[in-house]
């Protein structure tokens, strides 16, 4: 799996070499991969299912536990048999449907988001699962976004990964407060052994919000129509087959662990069966077929995270069937409009007229997927369905509301239908030459997949059993076309007669919301907050004043490490006033320039004397014995010297030119300055005499500099070689700050010389 | 070094240290302290160089000889202005900076490759030199401040000094 997944990644480096060189093909070489790993997963097939999943680890920081390990389980393969195989589909479509430009790129992303899905549904550990998570993020974000030319491309890229990011960012710390409550970062030993307890709670909570973001769950789900202006491939690859799964994929995984807290099923069945009702009615009013499909998306999202988050046996079974046939029919449905967007040039229902009649075949195909997404017999979209009813017999309310939102998918998917195919009058029919089959292949394949399961439901049914086997089994519940006279028969024949119903006299009219409710004016209304926050607390932070930041600098360090130093400080032992005559000179002078430096008015005669009180200081390291440190101080005076003449003959030469007292202003300058120069100086007259002897750490750095660093210069050895990584760091900083210094000059120098132009 | 002609003449001066009036930029320039800075100049520099070598065993150190090699530059620069500075510095003072910063970086992570960790040192023996691995991250040091130093005089300095 492993290698796997690095083909990917190679691969995709490959292909904006290959693609520049040939062209489409391109997207046959990006195919490979994803079928590679599919045929790999399906040999693997037989281990898998006996209840022994074949676990690899990669050790990659073993000395702080961080691993990739990557399993395959019978949820994980399934969830492979869409990633893998839809994605070698879109590939060879993309191969006959893309314009020349832009292959590279596409290819190259596509392939990516490919290998991080694979990587995603096969992590093991908590870590691999958001790395994977957000490289699909990523590519989400890159492949709407294309080149960026559009206002509407840039904007839907935004939100997209927006929303998505913050939910991949809420459920890393969901993961991490999970994987410390368990005690274990494995997601396989999470979920067979669940943590209980109120962090548990919040973390669940933290989790659902990554996975209802990802999969477009109310009230995240405008960002995935929105994201429609990706390429139509694209968007059945990314936002219908695979990378909204993620979300479903997430519950399905972690709910045989969770699903008795009241803090996961009940978010994901409120939540759930709203977003399949609103994704319902909304799509009923978009003329956009592609718009349109993307609010289906949104609805059958909603169902599948009801049937996989309850947690229970037949419910699963449902989920697990209901994921891999929406994955097989969305996939048809997107690919198809594409092809009706690429021979026509449109995609609006109102502009379609005849098509079913030109296209007989190729209607025939998206036929039999719409009518698996409405869940018509005999078709794996109503096999999933009626398992789904059977498994919810004992809620009534939610039945209802599950049955509710059937009938809007049947009245949608009449509308899709008809929009798409029928003939409209007073409108002029389309003329043109039908798909050919490198279009139209990739189409057929899931279509007719759908249709052959359902009447072999025994091929996936080891796969969906072995993930529902984490539930106990109540009674066994075996997938079939026909059970007998049962509810679930009824209910299906209520949500077909319903949902034509529905189509009948409610399109077009349906699905008015008002503004003010729409959740895309939400997320705009929130983005603007967050600008007007940032603008605010910027403004005031940065208010572009030397005195006001100097003085903030200075309260806090009064204010902050102030009180608490103050409070642990010994009683002030006996003190003495010199400990060598030479110092008594050396500070008197220190002690008239630093008032000199208060009175001055000029500013060049403060500099100086500032110049004069370092010197002083550097005088007095020498005194007391410190050569190394004093010869610093003095070369460190005199540049500092140097540049601030530089800098003051472009200020003016007087601090200010009316000899007034001091002002208001001024008053708060003078107090704050005595104030950080008092506490400065009590700190280190208490701190200095509170100290007896050398510190441990300088009597050891004395004893161990010949002997390690092989110096008897001690400070020397303590820059280079005991305290290098700091040095290291230091000079760091040190280029940084110069080079911005130095770019910052030269820019306003030459902002500066144009003006005057 | 194309303009330094043939070869034999490695000991033509490449310039004069007295000026002429063809050198003249209207700095208010004093002849006496142009003539000190551009002698004592190469003795500052060994200076330095002397001070980075002699910091493992007495006072000095990379910071201190970038520093003193750093003034250096400042002296010619405040005796004869951007015209004394362009004609010592050839290279670009950030080439400066990125080499310094370099070599400290490949200094430290040299002994990973042995299977140390970063930053340890070695002493080596040669013959009767001793020589501590950390001298090449003083080295790293001191470019990088004498870069630094140059790099602020040519922005601080010669820019301003252009707005005039």
């Amino acid at each position: 799996m492993l290698i796997l997944i690095a083909v990917h990644f190679l691969v995709a480096a490959l292909l904006p070499a290959v693609a520049a060189r040939w062209g489409r093909a391109a997207f046959v070489l990006a195919a490979l991969p994803p079928a590679a790993a599919l045929v790999t997963a399906l040999s693997w097939s037989a281990t898998v299912l006996n209840g022994s999943p074949p676990t690899e680890t990669l050790s990659w920081a073993p000395s702080i536990g961080l691993d990739l390990t990557l399993r395959l389980d019978p949820l994980s393969l399934l969830m492979i048999v869409l990633v893998s195989g839809v994605g070698a589909l879109v590939f060879v479509y993309y191969a006959a449907y893309t314009p020349p430009e832009g292959i590279g790129r596409n290819s190259s992303l596509l392939v990516v988001f490919a290998g991080s899905m694979l990587g995603l549904v096969t992590a093991d550990d908590v870590f691999s699962l958001y790395v994977f998570w957000e490289f699909t993020t990523v590519c989400s974000f890159l492949l709407v976004g294309g080149a960026g030319l559009t206002k509407l491309a840039r904007r839907s890229a935004t939100q997209a990964l927006l929303v998505t990011g913050f939910g991949g960012l809420t459920m890393l710390l969901g993961l991490i407060l999970l994987g410390t409550a368990a005690g274990s970062f494995r997601i396989s030993a999470i979920v067979a052994y669940p943590p209980s307890g109120a962090v548990v709670e919040v973390a669940v909570v933290l989790l659902l919000v990554g996975a209802l973001t990802k999969s477009a769950q109310v009230p995240f789900h405008p960002w995935l129509p929105a994201a429609m202006v990706a390429p139509t491939p694209v968007s059945a690859y990314l936002h219908a087959a695979a990378m909204v799964k993620a979300g479903v994929y997430l519950v399905a995984r972690f709910a045989p662990g969770f699903a008795e807290l009241p803090a996961w099923w009940i978010p994901l069945v409120v939540l759930g069966l709203w977003t399949m009702v609103l994704g319902g009615v909304r799509a009923l009013r978009e003329h956009d077929l592609k718009k349109l499909l993307a609010f289906g998306t949104v609805s059958q999202l909603g169902f599948l995270i009801v049937l996989l988050g309850v947690g229970e046996h037949v419910a699963a079974v449902a989920g697990a069937t209901m994921v891999l046939a929406h994955g097989l029919f969305k996939s048809a449905l997107f690919l198809a409009v594409g092809v009706i967007d690429k021979l026509t040039g449109t995609r609006d229902v109102r502009e379609l007229s005849g098509l079913g009649r030109r296209w007989p075949v190729f209607t025939g195909f998206v036929v039999l997927a719409a009518a698996s997404m409405a869940g018509a017999p005999p078709l794996l979209g109503f096999v999933g369905k009626e398992a789904a009813f059977q498994a919810l017999q004992a809620e009534p309310l939610v039945l209802v509301v599950l049955v509710l939102g059937s009938a809007l998918t049947v009245a949608y998917s009449l509308r899709f239908l008809v929009g798409a195919f029928g003939t409209r009058p007073g409108v002029s029919l389309v003329d043109s030459e039908g798909p050919g089959a490198a279009l139209a292949a990739p189409v057929a394949i899931p279509a007719l997949a759908g249709l052959v399961l359902a009447f072999a439901p025994g091929i996936v049914e080891p796969v969906i059993a072995g993930y529902a086997s984490a539930y106990p089994v109540a009674e066994p519940y075996g997938l079939a076309l026909w059970h007998g006279f049962t509810l679930p028969l009824l209910l299906s024949a209520v949500v077909l007669g319903g949902g034509w119903l529905v189509y009948r006299f409610a399109t077009g009219r349906a699905g008015w919301l008002p503004e003010a409710v729409h959740a895309q004016t939400g997320y705009d209304r929130v983005v603007m907050a967050l600008d007007s926050v940032a603008r605010g607390v910027t403004g005031r932070l940065q208010a572009g004043s030397v005195p006001v930041y100097l003085g903030v600098i200075l309260m806090v360090a009064v204010v902050v490490p102030g009180a608490g130093l103050l409070a642990g400080v010994a009683p002030l032992p006996r003190m003495q006033w010199f400990d060598s005559w030479m110092q008594v000179p050396l500070a008197i002078v220190v002690l008239v320039a630093a008032g000199l430096a208060v009175l001055a008015r000029r500013r060049l005669t403060a500099v100086l004397v500032t110049g004069v009180i370092g010197y002083g200081i550097g005088a007095l390291f020498l005194v007391d014995g410190g050569p190394d440190l004093a010869l610093a101080q003095f070369l460190v005076e005199s540049l500092t010297l140097v540049v601030f003449v530089f800098v003051l003959r472009r200020m003016p030469p007087r601090f200010s030119e009316d000899r007034r007292p001091l002002s208001e202003g001024r008053w708060v300058k003078a107090v704050v300055a005595c104030v950080a120069g008092t506490f400065v100086a009590v700190l280190a007259v208490l701190f200095s005499a509170n100290r007896d002897g050398l510190p441990e750490a300088s009597v050891e750095y004395i004893q161990r500099a010949q002997e390690d660093a092989g110096a008897s210069n001690v400070v020397n050895a303590i820059i280079v070689d005991f305290r290098a990584f700091d040095t290291v760091g230091e000079i760091a900083v040190l280029a940084v700050a110069a080079t911005g210094a130095a770019s910052l000059i030269l820019a306003s120098h030459r902002a500066r010389r144009k003006a005057d132009r | 070094m194309s303009d330094r002609g043939p070869w034999w003449e490695w000991d033509a001066p490449r310039e004069r240290w007295l000026l002429t009036e063809r050198d003249c930029n209207g700095w208010p320039r004093s002849l006496l302290l142009e003539v000190c800075a551009r002698i004592v100049f190469p003795t500052v520099l060994v200076l330095s160089v002397y001070l980075l070598f002699a910091g493992h065993n007495n006072s000095g150190g990379g910071f201190t000889g970038g520093l003193v090699a750093g003034l250096a530059f400042v002296l010619r620069y405040l005796a004869g202005g951007k015209v004394e500075l362009s004609a010592v510095v050839r290279v670009r003072p950030p080439v400066v900076i990125g080499t310094g910063l370099s070599i400290a970086v490949i200094t430290a992570l040299v002994p990973t490759l042995f299977g140390l960790p970063v930053l340890t040192t070695d002493v080596w023996q040669l013959g009767p030199v001793k020589l501590a691995t950390s001298l090449f991250l003083d080295v790293g040091v001191y470019l990088l401040i004498v870069g630094v130093v140059v790099d602020l005089l040519g922005t601080l300095g010669v820019s301003l000094e252009e707005d005039q």
